[in-house]
């Protein structure tokens, strides 16, 4: 199972609370867990990515294992840690603001 | 007896004022959707317990709510519980999905629009600015959005549909506003189901004859010589809002970035009515529910100065439609107030004697029982008001 952790307003518009657990059928990449994402809570549809040209909004970051992955493929394969459950993938509003 | 319910927008979420309708005590709820922008919430004229909401941020974009039982409970539409489990399989998460209709069938190539620089760009939808049910129908409803586009939904808000022709309304020459290009004002004429007026800004008013399909400018008589190179141009005023009473569907009145004006020939013409007020600068404009020809306005001081001038909150009420104004001060500061009033922070209902009420960006809310002649805050201090709606329940 992989885990991914929401930040508070997307975990309070799918009305979830701690991580969520997601069956995802290899290769895990940033694309396949986000599809399982989706059809699970559908109230996520473009909030994270957008709906048509499915690239990642300006303002989210995907971290894994201490490492920023947003800026890679997004068909590109997860650390194995995330793939087997050992590590969450976390979904991140970036720093913006004050 | 009947009562009134105000859905107030913020900056940080959503509130819901109640009271009966000697309008004196107030029930406040809220935050919904704390943390989020709420640019508008409108509940259906067909069904007052069903509400549309304009929920966006910079992070997670734009997401519409619905509730069906008078702000108790929202969701997005199509992700009730039993929507998820419902017969027709999982929904497509689409209530949030605007996008330019690009179709060979009903919709438009992806034009451009005029940027702040005079370059051209291609429409990107940002927001809905402005939410504004049908009046007949709970599940049809109309979404103003930013790049200035109207889009509608005849499923209860789960799948919208660009109402693509407007883009044909001389879009190319539309530009941005300070606050974006918007389209913040949909008003329905009540006597013809097939007319409709939108604005933008900055772009002006536009006209539809066929329920949407074709629309065309009806700027004509509109002067904004500090803003255009060519003041009468036919689009590409800066028009702030505009309102109409359901009696006299051919007139309408309009607060401009500077002039106040009004039409009595569903929008052919324009003449100014600013009169004597103390600036014709301003955002909202609202008409009273019983009385046509009675109007209000709340002057602030300049473009670039955001707030009443000198330091005084007035409303202005004219009796006669337009150029002899009154200033309204009974309850509202007099000294030291620097706050603006958005252009969808003003509403009526329809009681009598008419409610008025109106938000600030400091985050008051301001009710008056009759008819404007005196004020309270119903709350004080709210996030910066986006906007304020009444409902008569």
């Amino acid at each position: 199972m992989v885990r991914v952790i929401l930040p508070q307003h997307l975990r309070t518009l799918a009305r979830v609370e701690g991580e969520v657990s997601l069956e995802v059928v290899e290769p895990v990449t940033q694309e396949t867990v986000l599809d399982v994402l989706e059809a699970r809570y559908p109230m996520l549809r473009g909030t994270i990515r957008d709906h048509v040209t499915r690239r990642r909004r300006p303002f989210i970051r995907f971290f894994a294992c201490e490492q920023d992955v947003s800026h890679d493929s997004s068909d590109a394969p997860l650390p194995e840690a995330v793939a087997k459950g050992e590590e969450p993938l976390l979904i991140v509003g970036a720093m913006a603001g004050g | 007896m009947s009562r009134v319910r105000v859905l107030v927008g913020t900056k940080k979420g959503a509130f819901i004022l109640t009271s009966d309708g000697t309008r004196k005590k107030w029930e406040v709820t809220g935050p919904h959707f704390g943390g989020w922008e709420l640019y508008h919430l409108k509940g259906s004229p067909a069904d007052p317990n069903r509400l549309y909401a304009s929920q966006t941020s910079s992070w997670f974009g734009q997401v519409i709510q619905r509730s069906d039982d008078g702000g108790k409970t929202w969701n997005p539409p199509g992700t009730k519980p039993e929507d998820l489990m419902g017969a027709d399989g999982m929904p497509n998460g689409a209530s949030n999905m605007f996008v330019y209709d690009q179709s060979a069938e009903t919709g438009k190539p992806l034009t451009t629009h005029q940027h702040y620089d005079g370059t051209q760009r291609p429409w990107e939808f940002k927001r809905v600015w402005h939410l504004e049910p049908s009046a007949t129908d709970p599940d049809t409803v109309y979404a103003g959005v930013e790049d200035a586009a109207l889009f509608r939904s005849t499923d209860g808000g789960r799948t919208w549909n660009e109402l693509a022709g407007l883009r044909d309304a001389k879009g190319k020459l539309w530009q941005p506003g300070a606050g974006g290009m918007c389209l913040h004002t949909i008003v329905q004429d009540p006597s013809n189901a097939q007319r409709m007026y939108i604005a933008i800004s900055a772009a002006g008013v536009f006209r539809t004859e066929d329920g949407g399909k074709t629309w065309r400018p009806t700027n004509r008589g509109l002067k904004s010589q500090f803003e255009l190179p060519d003041p009468d141009a036919e689009v590409g005023h800066c028009v702030h809002c505009i309102t109409m009473h359901p009696s006299r569907p051919n007139t309408l009145f309009m607060q401009k970035h500077w002039d106040v004006m009004r039409s009595d020939d569903g929008g052919e013409s324009w003449q100014e009515i600013s009169g004597n007020l103390p600036t014709d600068f301003g955002f909202p404009i609202a008409v009273h529910a019983h009385e046509p020809n009675t109007i209000y306005v709340v002057p602030i001081k300049s473009d670039s100065e955001h707030y009443p001038p000198e330091g005084k909150l007035r409303v202005y009420r004219s009796r006669s439609g337009g150029n002899e104004w009154e200033p309204l001060t009974k309850g509202l500061p007099q000294q030291n107030c620097y706050v603006n009033i958005l252009r969808d922070a003003m509403s009526v209902d329809s009681l009598d004697p008419c409610g008025l009420y109106f938000g600030t960006t400091g985050g008051q809310v301001y009710a008056s029982a009759d008819g404007g002649d005196s004020w309270e805050p119903i709350v004080r201090d709210l996030p910066g008001v986006l906007s304020v709606e009444a409902q008569t329940l």
